[in-house]
């Protein structure tokens, strides 16, 4: 959806320029990720210890009760990693000519940061909200994300507003985004790769920590 | 080898109101206090000290809120105790929590089974969780479900099972990987009287087997009829322990006649006192005495000489035997019901 109104309306109705459909392309795909590894993860999460207790089961066979986690994060990463793919041959068949040029060993390394840093945030989520919450979650967390998240847009047309700009690297979106765009098509505008990385790991890495570290909290009452 | 359970000093304090399956219970008794503080504080164990023989059926008995499933979730790694500690067989169950899962079944109070697998397919990842091959665990599966009567609906979903199936299939999984001690709480809420029948069978022939079992009940005929021995609990402490016929012995004038005269006589009730074995005599409504002893027929000849003797007119006469109820009453000084 978001593929063809961006990507198809906007451009052939001329309101956009055609080389912004290349421009997007990362953007959606870092956005389905994150969306789909997000909620791959916190909704199980939430539903199973809250609603059908199914979890329970789980933390009663014989291994630590943070494997139960890694398992969960894996899931999700699996799951962002086909809904970042899919994205590619759908804009390959709605957009065409995207103009790709990618440099395989960098996308590997981001899209499975990423990859992570959905699932891990998912878990981060699911484990800390609860139930009355969700929606609160959603429209308080990831829409902002989203918007400022350089998803629609390059991190550098945020030149004219600076502060903003500082402001929005705290969003891990924009790494995700920018990162994806540096791989995918490094003709645009684009913060360095190397620093993409560095943001994501760091993302990552807390992220996998405080989401374990709910996870235990919350698996023994 | 038969495991043993051993608890010393057991405490759990809820900072936050206890999940409802996990023990604290409906009676809020930290709120007199914790409406003033925004968290309530729940003392759902008081320093319990249990001991559970290899091979036993052992019972918790107690009311509803009593600290009975909190004590099964501090012994299956499920809820973290504040104090004390807990052994199953040599493990401790807080830092050993692999090697203790390994040796435990759980039963828990509400069906936790996944709603979008079949009643085949939860035995079958049980098992796998334990390990076993698939072979192994899909013929245990199939034994168990021709055992809880479930084989006709192995391959539908959970979904759409009644809640006494549900409750079945709960105690088929927690036999899945025949544990060393299984832990059922409350096994028999909601399930109807021939189910709960089938249910002590196959849970006599489990342990008959030398595997120890504790339960957790507030049903005093399926403590009294299952139970090697019993705990009875309240607000967290053990008010009392012993066989079932122990627990009935050492209540003091266990035995209570109700008696029904025609008219009431006053002079009666100081007469009946007299009689040997008897402790304690309430005229209850109207022409009704209840008569609480030590004995139970053998003072039906005294009561009714003594009556004719008196001219009264003896028109009903019921025993009742010594039951864990009185012993609940006798203790706590309310009903176990309440």
């Amino acid at each position: 959806m978001f593929v063809f109104i961006f990507g198809r309306v906007m451009v052939q109705s001329g309101y956009m320029p055609p080389q912004y459909k290349s421009l997007l392309l990362p953007g959606i795909m870092a956005i389905s990720m994150i969306f789909t590894g997000v909620w791959a993860v916190a909704m199980p999460v939430i539903a199973e210890f809250q609603f059908t207790k199914e979890i329970e089961d789980r933390l009663l066979a014989p291994i630590q009760n943070y494997w139960l986690a890694v398992e969960k994060i894996f899931a999700g990463m699996v799951q962002a990693l086909i809904a970042g793919l899919v994205v590619i041959p759908l804009a390959w068949l709605l957009l065409r000519p995207v103009e790709l040029n990618i440099n395989p060993l960098g996308f590997a390394v981001v899209t499975l940061l990423v990859a992570l840093f959905s699932a891990s945030g998912g878990l981060a989520l699911g484990c800390s909200v609860n139930q009355q919450h969700i929606g609160l979650m959603f429209s308080m967390v990831l829409t902002p994300m989203i918007f400022f998240g350089c998803a629609y847009y390059p991190w550098s047309a945020l030149n004219s507003f600076p502060i903003l700009q500082k402001i929005v690297l705290i969003n891990p979106l924009v790494y995700a985004s920018e990162g994806l765009r540096g791989t995918l098509v490094p003709k645009f505008p684009h913060l360095s790769t190397a620093a993409v990385i560095a943001a994501l790991l760091f993302f990552d890495l807390l992220l996998l920590f405080i989401g374990l570290r709910r996870f235990e909290s919350k698996s023994v009452s | 080898m038969a495991v043993g359970i051993r608890t010393v000093d057991l405490r759990k304090v809820y900072n936050s109101p206890p999940p409802l399956a996990a023990g604290g219970g409906f009676g809020p008794r930290g709120s007199a206090r914790g409406s003033k503080q925004p968290k309530t504080q729940v003392a759902a164990l008081d320093g319990l000290a249990l001991e559970v023989a290899p091979g036993e059926i052992f019972g918790l008995l107690g009311p509803n809120g009593a600290g009975k499933s909190t004590t099964v979730g501090v012994l299956t790694t499920r809820v973290r105790p504040t104090g004390g500690q807990a052994w199953i067989g040599e493990f401790d169950v807080w830092k050993q929590q692999v090697a203790v899962k390994r040796l435990i079944g759980v039963v828990p109070q509400r069906p936790n089974l996944d709603f979008s697998l079949t009643a085949h397919e939860i035995l079958a990842f049980h098992g796998a969780y334990f390990g076993q091959g698939s072979k192994e665990r899909n013929e245990r599966a199939a034994t168990l479900l021709e055992k809880f009567k479930l084989t006709d609906r192995a391959n539908q979903m959970v979904r759409g099972f009644s809640g006494g199936m549900m409750q079945r299939l709960s105690i088929a999984r927690a036999m899945m990987h025949d544990p060393q001690v299984l832990f059922l709480d409350e096994p028999s809420a909601g399930l109807d009287p021939q189910t709960r029948i089938l249910l002590w069978e196959i849970i006599r022939e489990y342990n008959a087997a030398g595997k120890t079992v504790l339960l957790t009940t507030h049903n005093m005929e399926e403590a009294d009829a299952l139970c090697k021995r019993l705990a009875i609990v309240d607000h967290g402490r053990m008010i009392a322990s012993g066989t079932p016929q122990e627990l009935k012995a050492s209540i003091p004038g266990g035995y209570l006649l109700r008696l029904r005269f025609g008219k009431q006589y006053p002079d009666l009730l100081q007469r009946l006192q007299s009689l040997g074995g008897v402790r304690e005599v309430r005229s209850a409504d109207g022409t009704g005495t209840d008569v609480y002893a030590d004995r139970g027929g053998s003072l039906i000849p005294e009561i009714a000489a003594l009556a004719a003797s008196a001219g009264a007119e003896l028109n009903d006469v019921h025993i009742s035997e010594p039951s864990l109820e009185n012993l609940f009453l006798h203790h706590t000084g309310r009903s176990l019901r309440d």
